[in-house]
Parts: C-alpha cells; structure tokens; sequence
C-alpha cells in the first residue's frame, strides 16, 4: 500500500487528543442538493468563510441544522472531487431538518473525524496496491464508501486491484448513487446489485448481499474488503468472506454509535475499550472488535 | 455426467459411490432466459443443481402478479420438493438468462436412498445445509435490516 498506517486498531487510551477548535462548527453554505430516494438526500456543502476541508474516504463530520441539533454523517464524495458531500436520510429530528435544507440555506460542520478506509491516491503506479478490494454495502452503506470506490475504481485504471462493488437495499427504489454504479461499472469495476423485495420491474438479483459473494470472481486469498451497511450485515458478510479465504485483518468495517462530541471526550460513543469517534468508525474486523460485535452492550 | 456431477458443490464430500448413485438419475439440462424449470403445483420429480446463469423463485400473488422472493444461481440447487410428499411444487422457478444445469430424477433417487441409508443419509445431510442457508437468509430478511427504522 502506499501508506504506511496500518489496520490496527489503536486503543482510545493511547490516541491522541481532539482541541477545542474540534469542537467550533464551520458555517457551510448547501450549494446543491440531490435527492437520492426518496428519504436519502444528499447536501452539497462549500465553507461560507474558511478554506475547503481537506479528508480521507471514510471520515465523518458533525453536521448541525442550527436550531435543531448536531449528528454524525460520514462524507460521500471523494477528496480529489473537489466538493464536499453527505448523503442523509431522514431518519430522525436533526437528519430531517437536514434533509430538508435548500440551496443557500447554511449548516454547521465540524471535523473531519475519526479513521478511514485506508485508500489513498498514490503519486507513482509501483505504489498502487495490486489486490482485489471487495466494497459491500447496504443501504445507505454505500455513502460512506463512494469516495473510497471513487479512488478504488481510478486506481484500477492506472493498473491496481481489480474493484467488486456488491450492493444491497431493501427495495430498487433504494438503491443510491446510480448513476456512480454506472460509471464505475463502465470503468471496469465488477458492479452487483440485489434487493430484498423484488418489484415487478426488477429483473436484477432478489436476496441478502452475501449471495453476491459466491460468483462475483475475486481472489479471497488475495484481497481486502470494505464493509459498511447494517451491523447484522456487516457480521454476517465478514463471516461469509472469512469463510472464503479472506485474512480476517484485511476487512474494514465502519461502525457506528452516538458519535457527540467527536473527538473523545464524551464517551457517547464508547464500544468496548474503543471511542469510535476517534478510533473507529472505520476499523478492522478480526480480532476484539469482532467479539464485541456479537456480545449484548451494557 | 459424473464428472459435472462430481464437481458441483453440492456433492462436496459425498463419497464415490454416492456420486455414482446420484449420476445414474442425472442428465445435463439448459433452459432459455424465460422459460421454466419448475411450476408451482406441478409434480416435483426433478430438481435442479445449477451450473451457470440465474434463475428467479417466485410466487403467484393475485392483484400482483408473480412476485419474485429470492434468485439463487452458480453452484445453488433449485427444488427439495422431491424429498418430502407429496412431492409438488411450491414455487415457480424460471431462468433469468442462459442456465446451464444438472437435472437428477427425484423419483430415481428417492428409490436409491431408500435401499441405500448411506446415500439417503448424505442428501439428507446436504439438503439441510442448503435449507438451513435458506432459513437463515429469510430470517435476515425478515429482520428488514434497511428499512426505515427511526431514531430521534
């Protein structure tokens, strides 16, 4: 790979600290918006005084609708598009009031926190990383990752690992980010698609996105994988890829709790030992965290 | 035919003699994007091990029309309707595209298992794992894990 960091997963006692600059939101202007489905939506935001925020695929930010409160999304754009975009659905108070933003209307963003997918644009073709990368998603899952498939996909084209991008939702309504799918699929990343409840229209796959897994035609043995959708899916995929040939160190997943403070103060978002704020949300699977991922939270 | 039937997964770990068995009540079969390998209420004496392409289960709903509840393809089997009486079909099932497939007479193996307890053994052994992957991916889907599920 062409960075040094590496998929261990650091222990919050030992990571370092957030400033209160962290903690000061950047008023940001939408300048556009999308509508995905129809309860996702996504914002695309530009600072109003500040200079563009600098990222890594798989990071999040604290986006505040003023008045109404504060929660965590992950970024879906890439950080070589050039904007800054989060894909929201409207699940809550605050996700709502987002969602329901229009052009001009101004938000608050704080970050970018927390630990990403570890793909990174490398400057010369020897440094690109040669294994298959497996990105399962489901849902709103393919959010967080577009940015990291956006890379993945480019470097594919200067001669890295092959892409397989495997997508599941609950209905073809839901699935996101089509025209993107499209794209990569044309730019030679392996594109598979499969819905819980089939509609008539649909002619695609009908069943959970590990079926997917089966005949999609990657080297386990020589692979990582990104996961990031419902935790159960998340689970049940790593297993299944496991269960393949795939080193349990090469999968990422990104998980999620009540990310508040974002830097590690507050402890909302404790997972065992981790804050997953600051040590996660994207973090490896083997080991402890796939322990704490089958035991009952306290 | 033994040796497309020695290699689909769902003969992996079955003895000699129980591919052997198995490979005297199968023929190779295709079925053009369309057209059906099972329907539901028909007689199930056939089931199906696929080999390649995709086909849709589906059930018929009146007001909606066939509704497909799961695709299943490449290495899965299609049909244990055979096994348990009165051997009839409960789905439809119906090729998404070109498939390629191992159809074994039920009727031929269900004769087979009974003077064979090893072989009746084993399919049993390998159609349960098949069920059970079944059952477990409709208990996933039924959890509904993307639906809309509120939180503030």
């Amino acid at each position: 790979m062409s960075s040094d960091r590496t998929l261990s997963m650091r222990p919050s006692s030992v990571a370092p600290r957030g400033n209160l600059n962290d903690l000061t939101p950047i008023v940001h202007r939408v300048v556009e918006r999308i509508g995905e489905t129809n309860d996702i939506t996504t914002l695309v935001l530009e600072p109003l005084d500040a200079p563009s925020m600098t990222f890594r695929c798989g990071q999040f930010n604290m986006l505040s609708a003023f008045g109404v409160g504060e929660i965590a999304i992950s970024m879906s754009s890439a950080p070589g598009e050039g904007t800054l975009r989060h894909s929201i659905r409207d699940v809550g108070a605050v996700s709502h009031a987002l969602c329901q933003s229009r052009v001009g209307d101004l938000v608050g963003v704080r970050g970018p926190f927390g630990s990403d997918w570890l793909v990174e644009s490398a400057s010369v073709e020897a440094d690109l990383d040669p294994r298959d990368t497996i990105v399962v998603a489901g849902g709103i899952g393919l959010a967080p990752l577009r940015g990291a498939v956006e890379e993945l996909v480019r470097a594919n084209e200067r001669g890295g690992g092959r892409v397989f991008v495997l997508v599941g939702a609950r209905e073809p309504s839901q699935i996101v980010f089509r025209a993107d799918l499209d794209s990569w699929r044309a730019r030679g990343a392996k594109v598979s698609l499969t819905v819980d409840l089939a509609t008539p229209e649909w002619d695609g796959r009908v069943g959970l996105v590990t079926t997917l897994l089966a005949d999609a035609g990657f080297d386990a043995t020589n692979s990582r994988a990104m996961l990031c959708g419902p935790e159960v899916m998340m689970r049940f995929t790593a297993r299944a890829l496991v269960d393949l040939g795939m080193d349990p160190e090469g999968i990422l997943v990104s998980l999620e709790r009540n990310m508040q403070c974002g830097v590690g103060w507050c402890g909302h978002c404790q997972l065992g030992p981790f804050l997953l704020c600051r040590d996660g949300p994207v973090v490896p699977y083997a080991g402890l965290v796939s322990q704490l991922l089958t035991q009952r939270e306290r | 035919m033994r040796d497309l039937v020695e290699v689909h997964p769902f003969m992996t770990s079955m003895n000699e003699e129980s591919i052997e068995l198995v490979s005297g009540c199968a023929r190779n079969a295709v079925f053009a994007p369309g057209s059906l390998l099972c329907a539901e209420g028909g007689d199930a004496d056939t089931f199906y091990l696929l080999r390649r392409g995709q086909v849709s289960i589906s059930v018929h709903i009146p007001g909606r029309g066939s509704v497909v509840i799961e695709t299943v393809g490449a290495g899965d089997v299609v049909g244990w309707s055979w096994l348990v009486p009165p051997y009839r079909w409960t789905f439809d099932a119906r090729a998404m595209d070109d498939v390629g497939c191992i159809a074994i007479d039920g009727a031929c193996l269900r004769v087979k298992a009974l003077t064979d307890p090893s072989l009746g053994f084993a399919l049993l052994s390998k159609v349960s794992v098949t069920l059970l992957e079944r059952l477990q991916a409709t208990r996933m889907r039924l959890l509904d894990l993307y639906g809309d599920h509120r939180v503030q």
